[in-house]
């Protein structure tokens, strides 16, 4: 079971890697929306430095939800889902081996991307560490409850506004805890609650969101 | 358990609701009625706030509301999933727009009373912001419902979303609520009893009970409406393909 699973992650990530596209087309969207900030907000650095850890969160979230729609369509498509559901892994899992294989071609590219856009924000040195601490481990959380919209979307024509109108408001903790992390550390307070927080998100996100996306799912193979 | 089930054939919940609705109707108008008189006429004023108290006997019940008929619809959600009870999705589909309707109202009267005492229509304060993305998750569950052209699909899709909302509320509370706040607390449903003058609990609680019975009456009229709408959609889809699904709600022939 362990070795189908890391099968389904592998050609997930493989397929992800050769359409190229996939993973850069997200770190580009990231770039870009944390660049509209200053040519929005004015170039001054001490504003920038305030809002620094806000944006690039908010412009992570946004990334992160807009590649939800590739996590489970195309395989509905082209019949791959419905051999997934029959074959012998869980649903369940395979659902955790898909959204695994988006995290480490979608959030994983975030978080390396991040401390660059940090420099470009003025973002304070204080935060940086951090900043990549709390994305590391806040981004499996986007990935888990995307998921859940993406498999109750995945059989909707133009599902992309719906997808966000769900997952939005179900990202907001992860938000709130993971900017509240960099500002506590840029603050000189400690930012290990938060952290943990993030940490207790995802890996509650990693046991019940699979649950749900696969109930989803199931519904939409009928 | 047995009684539920009982409850499961639409045609006898057409029955007993009917019976049921008038009286039901009567207690909103009767409860709304009297709660407006104590509320407007012969409560005190407060010594800070003066009139634009009176704003509460709006506000807080419509507030409580909003998160009643969440948990109404999650209640229903879960009910429908495990035991596939035909009317719990009604139920839930029923409330969507009700909760949201008093959770705008919520959020509507609190601006109005928020520009008096506070001095700005709106705050990013915890209570504002929890309500305001329990009114977006409202607006994507009816958004699911509306998504779908099968209704037994959609019912399970959104109740699927209703869970899993059920779930992130606690969270997106908490979490809101560490993040910044400026409401003030509860003040009925404490351990210590309610910290509120009984002048003003009383209009307080009549509306409430006045609200929740016209919750109850809109829901009843609402599952009634949408059995007649699902026996209209299926007696057409009849006319089209003799040998389609059995009628929801009339006993098949």
């Amino acid at each position: 079971m362990l070795a189908a699973f890391f099968r389904l992650f592998g050609r997930d990530v493989r397929l992800a890697l050769r359409q190229g596209s996939a993973g850069t087309s997200t770190v580009v969207f990231f770039v870009l929306a944390v660049t509209l900030f200053p040519l929005g907000v004015g170039p001054e650095t001490a504003v920038l430095a305030r809002i620094a850890s806000g944006v690039l969160w908010v412009a992570a979230l946004l990334a992160a939800m807009l590649s939800l729609d590739r996590l489970f369509q195309a395989d509905y498509e082209d019949g791959s889902l419905d051999l997934l559901a029959l074959g012998p892994l869980p649903l369940e899992l395979a659902v955790l081996a898909k959204t695994a294989a988006h995290w480490a071609t979608t959030g994983l590219p975030l978080i390396i991307a991040s401390p660059i856009l940090a420099v470009l924000m003025q973002l304070d040195g204080a935060g940086y560490l951090t900043l990549v601490a709390a994305m590391a481990l806040g981004t499996p959380a986007l990935s888990l409850i995307g998921g859940i919209g993406a498999a109750l979307t995945v059989g909707i024509r133009r599902g992309g506004v719906l997808l966000s109108l769900l997952v939005l408001p179900l990202y907001i903790p992860v938000l709130i805890f993971g900017v509240g992390a960099v500002e506590a550390s840029i603050d000189g307070l400690t930012q290990r609650p938060q952290l943990l927080i993030l940490a207790a998100l995802s890996l509650a996100a990693a046991v019940l969101a699979p649950l749900a996306a696969a109930a989803a799912l199931r519904l939409n193979l009928e | 358990m047995t009684t539920m089930h009982r409850f499961a054939n639409p045609a006898r919940f057409v029955r007993v609701s009917s019976a049921v609705l008038p009286w039901v109707t009567a207690l909103a108008v009767l409860c709304i009625g009297s709660g407006l008189y104590f509320g407007l006429f012969s409560s005190p004023v407060d010594y800070q706030q003066r009139d634009t108290v009176r704003i509460m006997y709006v506000h807080v019940p419509s507030a409580w509301m909003s998160m009643f008929v969440y948990s109404g619809m999650a209640l229903a959600s879960a009910i429908s999933l495990v035991w596939k009870h035909p009317l719990a999705d009604l139920a839930a589909k029923a409330s969507a727009p009700l909760g949201a309707g008093f959770t705008l109202v919520a959020l509507v009267s609190g601006a109005l009373w928020g520009q008096p005492t506070w001095g700005t229509w709106w705050v990013w304060d915890a209570r504002l912001t929890s309500v305001l993305i329990l009114f977006f998750l409202y607006l994507g569950y009816i958004a699911l419902w509306e998504a779908f052209d099968d209704p037994q699909r959609a019912a399970k899709a959104a109740a699927i979303l209703a869970l899993v909302g059920a779930v992130n509320i606690p969270i997106i509370k908490f979490s809101v609520d560490w993040w910044n706040t400026l409401h003030q607390p509860a003040s009925v449903m404490t351990l210590s009893g309610p910290s509120i003058h009984i002048s003003m609990l009383i209009p307080l609680l009549l509306m409430a009970l006045g609200f929740t019975f016209y919750y109850v009456a809109v829901l009843i009229l609402r599952i009634q409406r949408e059995i007649v709408a699902r026996k209209i959609r299926a007696l057409r889809l009849m006319q089209t393909e003799p040998a389609a699904t059995p009628v929801f709600g009339v006993p098949a022939q």
